[in-house]
């Protein structure tokens, strides 16, 4: 099974830990992504997640295969949501084996860091006011046809 | 004698005051993969080799719009052909050698203008490529040096217009080209057509998160010329009311990160990607 996937029902996080079980391992990390119930001052009902996967996937792979080979752990794994997801649900999950628990915190780290930035990955808030947007795209966002520098600032859709 | 400091300069001509008779529309306009015209995409060529680049026009299309854009030298004889744009351009600046290039040539690319501008000998009266088609001399992508003038005025005095039998009696320098078709003119609507096709791609693009919703599918097959991704968002961008600029996101073909300016190639993937949000 891929290093990195995507999941559409909830992540199992005991069952992702086994995963990574090695008798030469003396440290584990891992980290939860929980949906949170505000942002930017909306309050959050739910979220909705849509990646790009065939890239995502190899993307995913690339970056845990750079944390193993930068910080020298054994096992990690990363596995996103994708879907609808209500307050409270696990979103992204990264668990670490290593030798010892100073690279697997380091590696786990820079698994989510890399991940958010780099995997097409894209997150849709539902918002109680009834409003909706889809996150980093919807406030700087200048209308395409218009030449850079007509700025519109289209918070409500 | 060192020849290193007296070699003149070139400028640069795009022939553009053709009638178009056969194409019946005017050749200067055409875009060929884009919606750059023939013009523009030649005068933005030739460029990178001359020193200074002129639009050869007859006077009654002086103030087209497209031609108005450069600067432009007029041609001083009626009705004989090309050779009245290269006549006038070496009558207005008779020290400096001219890179003649037609405004009908879709396929000629960079490195046959920096191979003829490296292979250049101004010790002969021209240099040019030889034909392909049929070894003859092709005298619309040629570079003509001042030791030509005074036999290009007195050929075109004797009743003479044909500029490859000028180059033929001359004293050229012929090249090969590096390109076979990068000289192949487009003169009728059906070679126009034939060449647009040929240029023409298939591609998917599939949508997601914003753009999906904006374009309102998650996926579509289309045929493009664009001849980037640069081209195919900006033609995608015309036909959705898509709210993010091309600059605000990543391209992928082919299930890869890939390049705004790649060349687009048929069957090619595409998936234009929106700022991301994991985590």
């Amino acid at each position: 099974m891929s290093v990195f996937r995507f999941s559409s029902a909830p992540i199992e996080a005991r069952t992702l830990s086994a995963e990574l079980a090695d008798p030469a391992c003396g440290g584990y990390a891992a980290f939860e992504g929980w949906v949170r119930d505000n942002n930017e001052g909306e309050h959050v009902r739910h979220l909705e997640y849509e990646a790009f996967e065939a890239l995502a996937v190899r993307e995913g792979e690339r970056i845990v295969a750079e944390a193993i080979a930068r910080f020298g752990v054994a096992h990690a794994v990363c596995v996103h949501r994708v879907g609808d997801l209500s307050v409270g649900e696990l979103a992204v999950w990264v668990g670490v084996s290593a030798p010892h628990r100073d690279e697997a915190f380091r590696a786990c780290r820079y698994i989510i860091d890399e991940v958010k930035h780099r995997v097409p990955i894209w997150k849709k808030e539902h918002y109680l006011s009834g409003d909706s947007g889809w996150v980093n795209c919807e406030r700087c966002a200048a209308p395409a046809a218009q030449p850079a520098g007509a700025h519109a600032h289209n918070h409500h859709r | 004698m060192s020849a290193a400091g007296n070699v003149p300069p070139i400028f640069g001509l795009v022939l553009a005051g053709g009638r178009s008779t056969r194409m019946g529309r005017d050749k200067a306009t055409l875009p060929y993969g884009d919606d750059t015209p023939q013009l523009e995409r030649a005068v933005a060529l030739l460029k990178r080799h001359v020193a200074q680049v002129f639009v050869s026009v007859r006077a009654d299309q002086a103030a087209d719009p497209l031609r108005a854009r450069f600067a432009q030298i007029q041609d001083a004889h009626e009705n004989i052909g090309p050779i009245a744009g290269l006549l006038a351009a070496q009558a207005q600046h008779p020290q400096v050698a001219w890179l003649v290039l037609a405004c009908d040539l879709p396929l000629l690319d960079d490195g046959s203008l920096t191979h003829l501008v490296s292979k250049r000998d101004a010790a002969r009266a021209a240099t040019a490529y030889r034909s392909s088609h049929d070894g003859l001399p092709e005298p619309l992508c040629a570079i003509y040096e001042p030791r030509s003038n005074t036999a290009l005025s007195a050929w075109v005095a004797a009743g003479k217009q044909c500029p490859r039998k000028f180059l033929s009696s001359a004293d050229t320098a012929l090249l090969d080209e590096p390109n076979p078709r990068a000289l192949d003119n487009i003169n009728t609507p059906t070679e126009y057509q034939a060449m647009t096709a040929a240029q023409s791609k298939h591609i998917t693009v599939q949508y997601y998160a914003l753009l999906r919703e904006q374009a309102g599918r998650r996926e579509e097959a289309l045929t493009t010329t664009a001849p980037t991704p640069r081209e195919l968002y900006a033609e995608l961008a015309g036909r959705y009311p898509f709210s993010l600029a091309a600059n605000l996101l990543r391209v992928a073909i082919n299930n890869e990160f890939g390049d705004w300016s790649a060349p687009l190639k048929d069957g090619d993937a595409v998936v234009f990607m929106p700022p991301v949000a994991g985590g």
